[in-house]
């Protein structure tokens, strides 16, 4: 028997599942397209725990919530905390010194000491700063749930049809009031002569680019940030730009097989930052924007709170 | 002063609206900067831009979209046909790129779909450069407004061509002109308002700042300081030096 029932099984949703377990309460989750998978915008993560980065072109809550994502991540999967790497070309050295002026939670670094295969350059090293990969933790949270018998059933379901307690994770598809989608893409390369150890961020005047080290050879670039519903497949002027860059980074990549392309639409509140919206026995977990397995730890546990002991945090959004 | 196809704004700055952190900086940003006008493109966000157009209706301005994105005439026609019915407007900023690193315009694709444009009723802004024979043929076409650069979009360097610009504003005397791109400090769009010019159609500027809301309030302050002293009648260049406390009356040895 449950106690409460979670609609949408992305990050959002998984993460609030894992929380109440570890609170005692007994959650049922449901997803129209089950168990995560390409439907859901989890799946197209880059997965970069990048709270000092991220701080640049965000509000100061999520450099503060996020600083602790990886910590909570690492009960649950592999994190690997090497920091991350921000790279300029030479012409955009200005790039850099901008970046940093702006960024907190960093040292100037020469890449070569970091990431001695690539092409040395002058850069900033944010050493507190983690990444995983975001497929193996949703199977990883998946598993940590099935362990305490929690699995995902495969049903459409309305807040409004269920009774009791239900936290509503669906994304888009819960409309909430100034809800936006974000286009993005992403490529996904398989360069196996590449060694790289952490998330590197090339900044671009025109097309910053981030790269995220997975197993197997394979190297996860990302991704644009369009104010778009589209969800047609890449566009070509994306693949160029994305591509253009990586190439620009390290030329080997010229070299490389592109094993996957996608693009996905993630949900974001006008201010892009993530909230728990109450709404009487439904409450929502919405709007992660670019930040979803960086913020869903943080946004997870305010709902549990919420829950069991009623405290509000600063995600929380009654409107 | 000078109106815009018949519209008197009541405030001389146009701000854009991409690349901000987010949504909700970019509408403190024009509540900051008192701008009349935003702009908008729609070349990338086609199929699917309804959200976010949305945001910028909200915030009750006259919109301005732009064709910013096309590399030939043809494209910056059909984007101008989309963004008439999507913001229900005949004013189109008409910008057709020529050079991939630059930016510049290409002239040649300008004038031809600012032909088009007006033909087809388009109330069109031009993104032209301080070129007066290229100035003169996009009024020919029908353009009651021009816009020359001050520099290349994005470049922040100001205005690059000072003398050209001033020639351009003095040859067209009755053309409203709006000086777009390459603003990347107050000082260069209150430069743009001594000079005469009408407005000033900025972006990155503002959007790139690391305060985007304090440097909209910059420039709003920038574009009235500019417009005032305009009015002022400006004293002039001397070539000599003229006390301003009379020499009369001092010890003279």
């Amino acid at each position: 028997m449950s106690d409460v029932t979670i609609i949408g099984a992305g990050v959002a949703g998984l993460f609030a599942a894992h929380k109440l377990l570890g609170r005692g309460v007994i959650p049922r989750i449901l997803d129209r397209n089950g168990p995560p998978g390409p439907h859901g915008c989890s799946w197209w993560a880059g997965g970069m725990l990048a709270p000092w980065c991220e701080g640049v072109t965000t509000e100061p809550v999520i450099t503060r919530l996020g600083a602790a994502a990886a910590d909570a991540w690492a009960a649950i999967t592999p994190v690997t905390r090497l920091g991350t790497l921000v790279l300029a070309l030479d012409r955009d050295r200005a790039e850099l010194a901008r970046f940093a002026r702006r960024a907190t939670g960093h040292q100037p670094c020469d890449s070569v000491d970091l990431e001695p295969d690539l092409p040395p350059r002058q850069g900033l090293h944010f050493a507190a700063e983690a990444h995983l990969d975001p497929r193996r933790a949703l199977a990883d949270l998946l598993a940590a749930l099935a362990a305490q018998g929690i699995t995902v059933e495969r049903a459409e379901a309305e807040p409004a049809d269920i009774p009791g307690p239900v936290i509503d994770a669906r994304g888009l598809a819960a409309a909430l009031p100034g809800l936006r989608p974000v286009r993005g893409e992403m490529a996904i390369l398989h360069a196996p002569e590449i060694t790289l150890t952490r998330p590197v961020r090339l900044l671009h005047p025109r097309h910053p680019l981030y790269i995220v080290p997975r197993a197997g050879g394979l190297f996860m670039l990302g991704a644009t940030q369009i104010e778009s519903a589209s969800r047609a497949p890449v566009t070509a002027r994306s693949v160029l730009e994305l591509l253009s860059a990586a190439y620009a980074l390290d030329p080997r990549f010229a070299e490389s097989s592109v094993v996957e392309l996608g693009a996905d639409l993630r949900p974001a509140f006008p201010d892009n930052i993530p909230r728990v919206t109450l709404r009487g026995r439904v409450i929502h977990l919405n709007g992660l924007f670019r930040h979803g397995y960086l913020m869903a730890p943080a946004l997870a546990a305010q709902a549990a709170d919420y829950l069991t002991t009623g405290t509000k945090g600063e995600l929380i959004h009654e409107d | 002063m000078r109106d815009f196809y018949g519209v008197t704004l009541p405030g001389a700055m146009m701000l854009g609206t991409a690349q901000y952190p987010s949504p909700t900086i970019m509408a403190e940003a024009f509540e900051a900067s008192s701008a009349s006008v935003a702009t908008v493109s729609l070349r990338r966000e086609a199929g699917g831009g309804q959200a976010f157009w949305d945001l910028i209706r909200g915030l009750g301005l006259r919109v301005l979209p732009n064709t910013a994105g096309c590399h030939t005439a043809r494209e910056a026609v059909t984007t101008a046909r989309m963004a008439r019915e999507v913001f229900q407007t005949d004013w189109i900023k008409l910008e057709v790129i020529g050079h991939a690193d630059t930016l510049q315009p290409d002239p040649f694709g300008l004038l031809e779909a600012a032909k088009t444009l007006c033909a087809e009723g388009f109330q069109v802004f031009p993104y032209t450069t301080e070129d007066q024979v290229l100035a003169q043929r996009l009024v020919d076409a029908g353009c009651r407004v021009l816009m020359p650069w001050g520099a290349p979009i994005g470049s922040g360097m100001g205005l690059n061509n000072r003398h050209g610009l001033r020639s351009l504003r003095a040859a067209f005397p009755d053309i409203p002109m709006v000086i777009d791109a390459g603003l990347g400090l107050p000082s260069h769009a209150a430069e743009a308002m001594e000079m005469g010019f009408d407005a000033v159609l900025l972006n990155s500027a503002v959007a790139q700042a690391g305060d985007p809301v304090a440097m909209a309030r910059a420039f709003g302050l920038a574009v009235q300081a500019g417009a005032l002293a305009r009015d002022a009648d400006p004293m002039g260049v001397r070539e000599m030096g003229m006390p301003s406390t009379p020499l009369l009356g001092k010890a003279w040895l």
